[in-house]
């Protein structure tokens, strides 16, 4: 009776064996499958901008660049997106065939209404940004932090985190939070990358890096001689 | 002489306040509360539960008629430097929620990194701190008044005047701007300053001979920013906090209250050295 016990255990125990492995193996991959590809769908609602603003077209047209329409005001806050005032200096009326041109007149110019853009590098209420400092006093490229955008025909599709209510482009495209260029995510780590970096009295320029607690392989001098690293008592420049 | 170089550099702000001029009006407060979204309360004379950065006490010297006499005394943030900037509530924060800025000499408080404990509520000597017990309820409309260079501050944090820093910010984006590094005096002026109808606040830095509070005050930074005008005297000078609010009274019985002297006590003592 023993034996027969014995031989029925090892049976049970070697036909079973095989499918545990392989429901692991399935799981593991619906998880990466779910955790990487359909979440990241589900958690990012898609919308769409109210008007398809051509980056390019308008950058041709203007002189100064960025600042025509992004500009600082004599306070030396920045303007940000533009508001209705701004964009009437040109678009009182259609000036070409464009429907979105024709649809901006129509529905916000004749009427007097703000386009409610949506903004893609939105913070937080708690977060506070000076672009005086950025841009006039450390002289950087708008590019830096936004990216292309000027360079942009069509305006990208604004994603939505639903939990949160903020732009991907904060946590940035690549769900892993890997980047390649500076202007791919907008995370207080972000902002460290310079802010912790960067010594007294030498600028260094710390090349993209995708993982923060690896030694960075290159490190570039630049002549300028800026002091943004900054120690724990600076939490209060961007948290007030 | 590197070391005075940058000294010479970083600010320390603070404030003189003449308690000859206070009226005690309370115009400060209002002006405080207003610019920093400080939230109000059904009931504001609950002090367990009302918050105001900038608060009026009322001092008397306990004398009867003729002898009666009473002051008004403004209390803010006091920003305290310490010795080595190890001001009471900085040196308690178990999450670096608040800190002591060398470039500026302001205390900050980082309300997203503040978790409650209120332990510099219970080190600060001048109860300049407060608690948010429950969620700022505001009133429907008034989100609009709200100032968006201060952020709301919700239930379970500590909060307390911050000089108003957002304004120091805002005027070094117009400097910066216009390609400078540096402010003008009347530049960075907190609210409770230009609220005040007597002029009694004075406020700019104190490491500035130029400025109106150094003149003011005199302060000795070699001995703990100790005043040279007899006149003016601080908040439990005895402490050793080395506050930067500096209170200016030609009445003795005042300069007097500002610690708790014994009745025969030179009091002026700690002042000569």
């Amino acid at each position: 009776m023993s034996t027969q016990d014995d031989k029925a255990k090892e049976v049970s125990a070697d036909g079973v064996a095989g499918p545990i492995i392989l429901f692991f193996i399935l799981g593991l991959a619906a998880s990466l499958v779910f955790g990487w590809i359909i979440f990241p769908k589900l958690l990012y609602s898609q919308k769409k901008q109210p008007i398809d603003f051509n980056h390019v077209l308008h950058v041709e047209a203007v002189e100064e660049g960025c600042e025509s329409c992004h500009f600082f005001r004599e306070d030396g806050s920045f303007s940000g997106i533009p508001k209705l005032e701004q964009c009437v200096d040109c678009h009182e009326d259609a000036q070409g065939e464009d429907p979105n041109e024709i649809k901006f007149v129509e529905e916000y110019v004749a009427n007097g209404r703000e386009v409610p853009w949506l903004v893609y590098a939105r913070q937080p209420d708690c977060v506070f940004f000076s672009h005086a400092a950025h841009v006039k006093k450390a002289e950087m490229d708008c590019g830096t932090c936004h990216g292309h955008i000027g360079e942009s025909e069509h305006s990208r599709v604004y994603e939505e985190n639903r939990i949160t209510g903020y732009s991907r482009d904060i946590w940035g495209k690549n769900i892993s939070g890997l980047k390649k260029h500076t202007w791919e995510r907008m995370k207080m780590d972000d902002c460290a990358e310079c802010h912790a970096t960067k010594e007294i009295g030498t600028d260094v320029e710390t090349l993209p890096w995708p993982i923060n607690w690896l030694p960075r392989p290159y490190e570039k001098q630049t002549g300028n001689q800026a002091r943004v690293k900054t120690v724990k008592e600076a939490c209060f420049v961007c948290h007030k | 002489m590197k070391e005075e170089g940058k000294h010479k550099k970083a600010k320390k702000y603070g404030m003189v306040i003449n308690l000859d001029e206070c009226t005690g009006c309370g115009a400060c407060m209002v002006a405080c509360m207003a610019e920093n979204n400080v939230p109000f309360k059904e009931d504001e004379s609950n002090k367990l539960d009302s918050i105001a950065w900038m608060r009026v006490y009322k001092l008397t010297n306990g004398k009867s008629y003729p002898e009666a006499d009473i002051c008004y005394l403004p209390r803010p943030c006091m920003h305290c430097e310490g010795d080595h900037g190890h001001s009471p509530c900085v040196s308690v924060c178990p999450a670096t929620a608040t800190d002591y800025s060398h470039e500026t000499g302001i205390v900050s408080q980082i309300y997203t990194r503040c978790f409650g404990c209120r332990y510099c509520m219970g080190a600060c000597p001048y109860h300049a701190r407060y608690f948010n017990w429950w969620d700022p309820v505001w009133p429907e409309g008034s989100t609009k008044y709200l100032s968006p260079n201060v952020s709301p501050r919700m239930r379970g944090v500590v909060e307390k005047c911050s000089f108003c820093f957002h304004r120091y910010q805002l005027a070094m984006d117009k400097a910066y701007f216009e390609g400078r590094t540096e402010l003008e005096e009347d530049e960075y002026q907190t609210s409770c300053t230009q609220a005040c109808p007597a002029g009694a606040i004075t406020f700019g830095d104190l490491n500035n001979p130029e400025h109106k509070v150094h003149q003011l005050a005199k302060p000795d930074n070699k001995h703990g920013g100790r005043p040279g005008n007899p006149n003016v005297f601080r908040l439990l000078e005895r402490l050793g906090t080395n506050p930067k609010v500096y209170y200016m009274s030609s009445r003795e019985w005042v300069r007097r209250a500002g610690d708790n002297y014994l009745d025969n006590e030179d009091f002026a003592k700690n002042y000569r050295r």
